[in-house]
């Protein structure tokens, strides 16, 4: 077989060299998967992610140990440019839209990287409007003006005109309406089966994005705990009970809780 | 009415010449939020370098001119390598002390360099009026004030279209917007700030041609930052076209206020009142008034 797409190997991450948030996280993200990165508010997902795309150093943090890996090479010592260069793009938690630029202006500077012809770059831009028609209809408009969804399609339409592999989408679904939610996990599937882009989501909505992704890690206080093929952990007990707020035999005793603790260390 | 025209075009076109140093402030801010002190030092220092190499190498103007960019250039370059890189992520009000020192440092160096004597400078443009205007119109409208308007009109046509249209100005753009984004999409911030400063560093070089043809080049050229500030308040500290219609308006208002305020109480008004303007608007208006309004929904 060969080397998976990206490969997380252990790494520990420390801001302001001394808050240690992550505690050796191992992830891999198989070639044209989508793999979801659960875990509650504060568990670490965001800094896992910007470990890969090397937006940690203008937040102070840094990778001490271990190392992360694309295509079978190192690429933590890269810049942010180098890995978009690369085709590694992260969607950042929030979207964080260029409010003052026109929709289409934001998506134009996804292609920043890019050295393609301006013919190229239009054929780009109109398959993006094909995945995401409410953006064509916007593109005139400043994006700070359009609504929770629509900025979150800006987003992830900014970061497709770098013609990503793979895609880090930090938590789409943060404030948005459910159907919205389920519009845009329905096109981010799209994109993964008809372009073949990766996605590695970081989600707290445990529930969609275990409908959505393959496989799945679920991180607890900076801890890979449990991994899984996402029916196995959509099924899993105790990720019911924890993650998706189901539980079959109603309130667990403490002794339940604690042979999860017993297991999650066990795990880690 | 005749006179009331001449004292409003006169001022108009002495508000360009606010303008151009205005420009230099916008630039910095918007790209990096950054309120760049230094912007009248490297006024003071492009004109220098300019009438230096003249002076020193006999170099006539599009040479001199070539090098006093690539100095403005080298400028920009190393202040943001050495003085702003190492700043990243550190609160507005450092940033800000931190110009302050480098506008020290600036000056310093320009003197170093090429002395302390006030060089005149002559762009071989008579500060005298058109006749064809006098004649006609009965106006006296200085040649040299005309031109330095064109010129103006077209710095400012330039930087338009490059930040509206060019895939580096977008990029600026963006990176004004927001820092961490511009990264996470591969928007190099430290290549976009050194593009910043050394485009400031050709606006100051411009702005210290005019100023200085104008008032000789000496020190008093770093105070022209301080009429910038009326006319940053007015326009907006983010907004290139708030710098140009600042700039007009400001001129306009301390010429008229001159002539017309000025001879009843005799406080030598074109020299603060500009201040005055500023300040009453600031309570009207605080964003200017091409200010980019926060954009506050989530
Ligand atoms: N820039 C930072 N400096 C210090 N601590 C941080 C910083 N960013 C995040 N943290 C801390 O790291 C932990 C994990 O945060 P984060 O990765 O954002 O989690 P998640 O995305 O899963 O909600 C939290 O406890 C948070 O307080
Ligand atoms: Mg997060």
């Amino acid at each position: 077989m060969s080397a998976p797409l990206l490969s997380v190997n252990n790494i520990e991450v420390i801001y302001d060299h001394v808050i240690l948030v992550l505690k050796g996280v191992s992830l891999t993200v198989e070639q044209g998967r989508i793999v979801a990165l659960l875990g509650a508010n504060g568990a670490g997902k965001t800094t896992t992610l910007k470990a890969i795309s090397n937006l940690l150093r203008s937040e102070r943090g840094e990778v001490t140990k271990g190392y992360i890996e694309y295509r079978g090479a190192r690429i933590d010592r890269l810049t942010p440019w180098e890995l978009v260069k690369l085709g590694v793009v992260q969607v950042m938690e929030g979207r964080h839209c260029f409010q003052h630029l026109t929709v289409e202006e934001n998506l134009l500077t996804g292609a920043f990287t890019r050295s393609a012809n301006r013919a190229e770059i239009r054929r780009d831009l109109e398959k993006v409007y094909d995945y995401f028609p409410r953006l064509q209809q916007r593109r005139k408009s400043q994006a700070g003006y359009t609504s929770g969804g629509e900025q979150q399609m800006t987003a992830i339409g900014r970061a497709l005109m770098a013609k990503p592999s793979m895609i880090l989408l930090d938590e789409p679904s943060m404030g948005l309406a459910p159907q919205v939610v389920e519009e845009i996990f329905g096109i981010v599937r799209d994109l993964n089966q008809k372009e073949g882009v990766s996605f590695l989501l970081a989600e707290q909505n445990t529930n969609t994005a275990l409908r959505f992704a393959e496989y799945g890690y679920i991180l607890e206080n900076g801890r890979v705990v449990m991994d899984g093929p996402a029916r196995d952990l959509a099924n899993n007990e105790d990720v019911k009970e924890f993650y998706l707020g189901l539980s079959g035999a109603g309130r667990k005793s403490f002794r339940d809780a604690k042979h999860y603790r017993r297991r999650k260390r066990w795990l880690a | 009415m005749t006179f009331f025209f001449e004292v409003l075009i006169g001022g108009l076109l002495a508000g360009v010449m606010y303008s151009l140093v205005a420009l230099g402030f916008v630039l910095i801010y918007k790209a990096s939020g950054v309120f760049n002190f230094a912007q009248g030092a490297m006024v003071f220092f492009a004109a220098l370098t300019f009438v230096g190499v003249q002076e020193q190498f006999g170099l006539s103007f599009w040479p001199a001119f070539a090098v006093a960019l690539g100095a403005m250039v080298l400028l920009g370059v190393l202040t943001e390598k050495i003085v702003l890189r190492p700043l990243v992520n550190q609160p507005q009000i450092t940033l800000f002390m931190v110009t302050i020192g480098l506008a020290f440092f600036i000056e310093g160096l320009a003197q170093l360099v090429w002395g302390t004597n006030v060089y005149p400078l002559n762009l071989g443009i008579r500060d005298e009026p058109i006749e064809a205007i006098l004649e006609n119109f009965d106006m006296v409208i200085s040649r040299f004030d005309l031109v330095a308007a064109l010129v103006a009109g077209v710095l400012v046509a330039v930087l338009a279209v490059f930040f509206q249209v060019t895939k580096i100005g977008r990029a600026l753009r963006a990176v004004a917007d927001d820092h961490q984004a511009a990264l996470s999409v591969g928007i190099p911030l430290k290549t976009i700030w050194a593009i910043v400063w050394s485009v400031a560093g050709f606006v100051a070089l411009v702005a210290g041609l005019m100023w200085g043809a104008r008032n000789g080049v000496q020190f008093a050229l770093t105070f022209v930052a301080l009429k910038a500030l009326p006319v940053l308040i007015l326009g907006g500290f983010a907004s290139v076209l708030g710098a140009v219609v600042g700039g007009l308006i400001i001129g306009a208002l301390e010429k008229l206020a001159a002539v017309y305020i000025d001879p009843p109480i005799r406080g030598g008004i074109e020299s603060w009142f500009a201040y005055v303007a500023a300040l009453l608007f600031l309570l009207v208006r605080p964003e200017g008034l091409f200010g980019e309004r926060r954009i506050d929904r989530v």
